[in-house]
């Protein structure tokens, strides 16, 4: 385990007009751990990953990787680090298989134009195998066939299966029945223990203490309070989320 | 190599618990439980074939004879090869009414280029046409991505534009000859019942010859195959019915070249659809574009290119067309060729929505619709009646389809 997180934002802002969504945020993600994001709606976490992602750079503020300070200027540079981000609205196609979602965009090509399916269907079920992903019946029938905890599953690999370092996964558990949350905080956990850096955006906090290491809470747009899981409880978390104390209050004179 | 990556190869092991079935019980199972859940593939096409069979040979003993079945796939050949560009660009969830003027364009130019005093020759002509389509597919693309404008208003914009200049091409005169006897020779020419045999055989080697060495190589890498037993038993079927197609037509004026043409479009394109990476980004984005675009797909690139197939399928579908009546007249493009078109896709299984079909449907839904109007020609009746029985086949297609829709939906499958 990598004693260095290997991402490091220091003193993140973005605003949009004249909103502040992001003020002075540090945050960071180690290797092997997996950190929880929390904070009212609006507090500034979807901004947060989405200047992770390249969706839209931070205004200002640093941001290291593997030690070094890097630019992340589109979602491409992004996963060309190794951060790799699962959506809420997953980004499958429905009608196509597993293996073609998990290679969708990065095939694997038989000499000249003929994909190699035989080469595609070994990897992914390698993949689905390292996970423990190992519910899906055929990893050839169609996506749309599949529970929502399997696609989150299948989403979660897709990510998680090109030498990424970084994970960050949006509310994964969102729509998902009892048994099926569990089979996706079991992929978390494992992701996390496999080595990757797993940044986890949930507003439930009962899912956070279960597969969570450190739990950094958000509120609007700043940074309140870093927990480390183990010796925290939900009322404190739940506290900071709601009246964590801000180095700024909204309206105040920005100064520098 | 990360931590994640180590992990996979430490962690590999046999998995053929979850590539699915490799008996063939199972994989007969695995079928019916498809078929069962609604997933009925080509099952209601296949037999609807048989029921209309049956009624036009018991109503004029004309239909079910070697001459008429050669006369079918003469029949039928310009509408299946438009109806392949159709399928694409129903893939995508777009839509192409601009086809059937666009194959009159193609065939007008075609014939112009040939006769006096262009003169070209039979390939110039045929290539140039071609390549005159392939521009206005592009073109119409270009304006469907660049404005984000629907297909459906674009293409019915291309539907009158390339009507009006198919008249003006034509001019005054109504009929252009076709005199080029190769281009003539297109839908017009048979093969001696020798090469028919010979092209059957050629043909069976290299479908058994692909789909062995597939298996092989599925085979080897360890996931899911066909059952040994299934592949011979599809290889089989598709002998018999590969030798039965050439023994009726040798019965008769042998196989049409246009059959054999229809047999390397739709093999070349199934090919494109189901094998390669264009093909696959074309599902995607049928599918969900979104996906597509975040999985780092240039949507509105292959979205431009399916639109260039579409015309160029059109304009091939054409020219067939023009051969068949070794001539162009004003009336081309006219009719019901683009409904027919549409219709022959979606009849054949291909879904207006995006995202589901196959090549394969282009053909089965034009057989159905030529082998309709074709019997009914034999019977003499109205052309009435024929769009009202080619309509009724229509809605019975896309209603087939949408029940056995609600069944995969009830079965959680949808």
């Amino acid at each position: 385990m990598a004693e260095e997180p290997i991402l490091k934002l220091k003193g993140v802002s973005k605003s949009f007009g004249a909103v502040q969504a992001l003020y002075r945020v540090d945050f960071h993600a180690r290797q092997g751990e997996v950190m929880a994001l929390v904070g009212d709606n609006g507090a500034g976490k979807s901004t947060l990953i989405k200047g992770i992602a390249g969706i839209y750079p931070f205004d200002e503020g640093k941001i290291f990787f593997d030690g070094k300070e890097v630019r992340i200027h589109n979602p491409r540079e992004a996963s060309q680090l190794g951060i790799e981000v699962v959506y809420q609205d997953l980004a499958l196609a429905d009608n196509l298989d597993v293996v073609a979602n998990m290679f969708l965009g990065r095939e694997l090509i038989q000499r000249p134009w003929r994909l190699d399916e035989a080469a595609m269907e070994h990897k992914a079920l390698e993949i689905l195998e390292s996970l423990a992903v190992t519910t899906v019946r055929s990893v050839r029938q169609p996506v749309a066939e599949l529970s929502g905890g399997q696609r989150q599953s299948i989403a979660v690999a897709k990510a998680v299966m090109w030498n990424s370092k970084v994970v960050i996964l949006d509310e994964p558990t969102a729509a998902l029945g009892v048994a099926q949350t569990r089979q996706v905080l079991d992929l978390v956990r494992r992701l996390a223990d496999n080595g990757l850096a797993v940044i986890l955006i949930s507003h439930n906090l009962h899912d956070i203490f279960e597969v969570a290491d450190r739990i950094t809470v958000l509120r609007l747009g700043q940074k309140v309070k870093e927990f480390v899981a183990a010796e925290t409880n939900q009322q404190e978390v739940v506290h900071a989320i709601t009246a964590g104390a801000l180095e700024q209050v909204p309206g105040m004179v920005k100064h520098e | 190599m990360s931590d994640g990556q180590e992990v996979v190869s430490v962690l590999e092991r046999d998995a053929a618990q979850i590539s699915g079935s490799n008996s063939i019980s199972d994989y007969l199972r695995d079928y019916w439980k498809r078929v069962r859940s609604g997933d009925l593939g080509s099952l209601p096409i296949i037999f609807g074939l048989i029921v209309i069979a049956f009624i036009f040979q018991s109503l004029n003993q004309n239909y079910l004879t070697p001459r008429n079945f050669v006369n079918l796939i003469v029949q039928m050949a310009g509408i299946t090869t438009i109806a392949i560009g159709v399928v694409y660009v129903l893939l995508l969830g777009e839509i192409d009414l601009s086809i059937s003027y666009v194959s009159a364009v193609a065939a007008v130019f075609m014939t112009m280029r040939l006769r006096p005093p262009d003169g070209w020759p039979w390939f110039a002509g045929l290539l140039s046409a071609l390549i005159f389509a392939a521009i206005i597919g592009i073109i119409q693309g270009l304006i469907i991505t660049r404005f984000r404008l629907p297909s459906f208003v674009v293409t019915l914009a291309g539907f009158l534009v390339w009507n009006g200049v198919v008249l003006i091409l034509i001019g005054s005169g109504g009929t252009v000859i076709l005199q080029d006897p190769l281009i003539i020779g297109i839908a017009n020419s048979f093969l001696p019942a020798m090469w028919g045999w010979i092209a059957a055989f050629a043909t069976i080697a290299f479908f058994a010859g692909t789909r062995v060495s597939g298996w092989r190589s599925r085979r080897k890498r360890g996931v899911s195959s066909t059952p040994p037993l299934m592949l011979t038993l599809q290889l089989l079927g598709l002998a018999v019915a590969i030798l039965a197609v050439v023994y009726v037509a040798n019965q008769d004026r042998g196989v049409p070249f246009v059959g054999l043409l229809l047999l390397i479009f739709l093999a070349g394109f199934t090919f494109l659809a189901e094998r390669t990476q264009f093909g696959r980004y074309v599902y995607a984005i049928g599918g969900n574009t979104e996906a597509a675009r975040r999985a780092g797909i240039q949507v509105d690139r292959i979205r431009v290119m399916v639109f260039m197939i579409s015309s160029i399928m059109a304009g091939a579908g054409g020219i067939i067309l023009a051969s068949r009546l070794r001539s162009v007249d004003t009336a081309a493009g006219g009719g019901s060729l683009m409904l027919n078109s549409i219709a022959a896709a979606v009849i054949g299984g291909t879904s207006l929505f995006g995202g589901s079909g196959r090549v394969i449907s282009a053909f089965l839904g034009a057989l159905v619709i030529a082998s309709v109007e074709n019997g009914m020609g034999l019977l003499g009746l109205s052309a009435g009646v024929k769009f009202v029985i080619t309509g009724l086949v229509l809605l019975l297609a896309v209603l087939v389809d949408a029940i056995s829709r609600r069944g995969r939906v009830r079965s959680g499958a949808a």
